[in-house]
């Protein structure tokens, strides 16, 4: 009596498809290398009509798989930049991190919802440059409901950010009555406004650790 | 409706033994507010985003890359094991031999003409996704003396909403570099197990590529209505 060598199988080990172990996968970091992977032509510009995003001269052209995003039309609202730079404890400036951003449109609704603009996706995603500058071209958003003022969220990721951090830009002279701002301590609030840096930009740095740490959101 | 917070598996953001979290980590843990819409609501439409699919990574140049050939296939799903579909899942990657395409990487171990290491996948409506690709070396990396990063596959999922968001890596069993890197380490044990994929005859094709099987677990939605003295830190 043989049994089919085919029919083999080695034992199962511990890991997620263990009904025991069962679980969110955990976060790890992006690392140093994520440039010609994750951010695509086009991704930092949510309005697109350009290719900016991505950083092309961290590797060959002929490896070039990330396409230009392609817009179907152009989307409603005032048009903004939203730039800054991303700092870490000791106040260097992070050339390695990556922002990505999540908004509603100007009129508040976010991609997919009823009445939603369909020309505006609402998700963005930018590599700081060798000065840990990101820079973002989008729509600045309306509020989503009463008792909420215009926001941004954003996630950013980088080496040594084993997890990514979470928070969200409000905007100078806009930020009255926000069910969110008001639980952040009055003395850390100005860490997530935006301040206005001439016609249609919108600066907002962010302090990976310090005194001036940003805050981040747990979710 | 909101999203349930991390679970015990989640790695802390200061991990010591991994450098550079001395000082990019915050100081401060995260302030836990209310989701509202902004964080349960995500993007769709990836084509129009990023372009079409590249489920195979040894079929983005005239000939095949170097290194032993895998199929990963899995599901993703959210943690009670419902199926998340058409999201998208990034991929990169060394080559064969532990080597990046990125202008940074400076190790000397050579670079592949035949591969990128770079993809993407969506996930069918069952959460089901497959990609081909070559299986990553080792490389080393400036942590500490000797260091060398196990080798993985670097992934990147959207899920349903913002507060699902998840960058990971996948790690091949039975690699001893595992346990001893402090970038895996920072994840608790047994859950760092949750990171190693599975070898899987099923998966794997006679004749073409070894298979491994990984399903990665998303957060799922609060089975209660959110209350702010209702968590434990
Ligand atoms: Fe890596």
């Amino acid at each position: 009596m043989t049994i089919d060598v085919a029919d083999r199988r080695p034992e199962p080990r511990a890991d997620n498809q263990d009904p025991d172990l069962f679980g969110q996968t955990p976060s790890q970091t992006v690392g140093p290398f994520f440039h010609y992977g994750l951010p695509w032509k086009g991704g930092a510009d949510l309005v697109g009509q350009s290719d900016m995003g991505a950083r092309p001269e961290l590797f060959p052209e002929a490896h070039y798989v990330l396409n230009l995003s392609t817009p179907t039309g152009t989307p409603a609202g005032e048009v903004i930049e939203l730039t800054g730079r991303v700092f870490d404890g000791n106040g260097v400036p992070v050339p390695d991190a990556m922002l990505e951003i999540w908004q509603a449109d100007a009129d508040g609704r976010y991609f997919g919802e009823p009445g939603s603009d369909p020309h505006f996706v609402g998700f963005g995603r930018a590599a700081t440059d060798e000065d840990g500058r990101y820079r973002f071209r989008t729509i600045l958003p309306g509020a989503i409901q009463p008792g909420h003022a215009p926001h941004i969220a954003v996630s950013v990721f980088g080496r040594g950010l084993i997890k990514r951090l979470a928070t969200r830009v409000y905007f100078d002279g806009r930020t009255a009555d926000d069910a969110i701002l008001s639980l952040v301590p009055e003395e850390r609030r100005s860490t997530l406004i935006a301040t206005a840096a001439g016609a249609g930009v919108w600066s907002f740095d962010v302090v990976l650790q310090g005194d001036r740490e940003t805050v981040f959101f747990d979710l | 409706m909101s999203y349930r917070r991390d679970d015990a598996g989640a790695p802390p953001a200061l991990f010591p033994d991994y450098g550079s979290t001395r000082t990019r980590a915050p100081m401060h843990a995260p302030l836990r507010v209310p989701q509202t819409r902004t964080e349960t609501t995500g993007p769709t439409g990836w084509e129009r985003l990023m372009g079409p699919a590249l489920a195979d990574l040894t079929t983005q140049h005239v000939g095949a890359p170097q290194g032993q050939r895998i199929i990963v296939a899995g599901r993703v799903l959210d943690e009670d094991g419902r199926a998340v579909p058409n999201t998208v899942m990034e991929i990169w990657q060394a080559n064969a031999a532990g080597r990046y395409i990125h202008a940074k990487d400076q190790w000397d171990a050579p670079h592949d003409p035949n591969f990128t290491g770079a993809g993407r996948v969506v996930t069918d409506a069952e959460g089901r996704y497959r990609f081909v690709s070559v299986r990553p070396g080792a490389y080393p990396w400036g942590n500490h003396r000797n260091a060398w990063r196990p080798a993985h596959i670097h992934l990147s999922l959207l899920g349903p909403a913002f507060a699902t968001r998840l960058v990971t890596q996948l790690y091949f069993p039975d690699d001893p570099l595992i346990e001893i890197d402090p970038i895996a380490n920072a994840v608790p044990m047994p859950y760092r197990q949750r990171l190693v994929a599975r070898f899987d005859m099923d998966v794997t094709e006679p004749n073409r590529a070894l298979g491994y099987r990984f399903d990665v677990v998303l957060k799922g939605r609060e089975q209660t209505p959110f209350e702010e003295d209702d968590h434990d830190h």
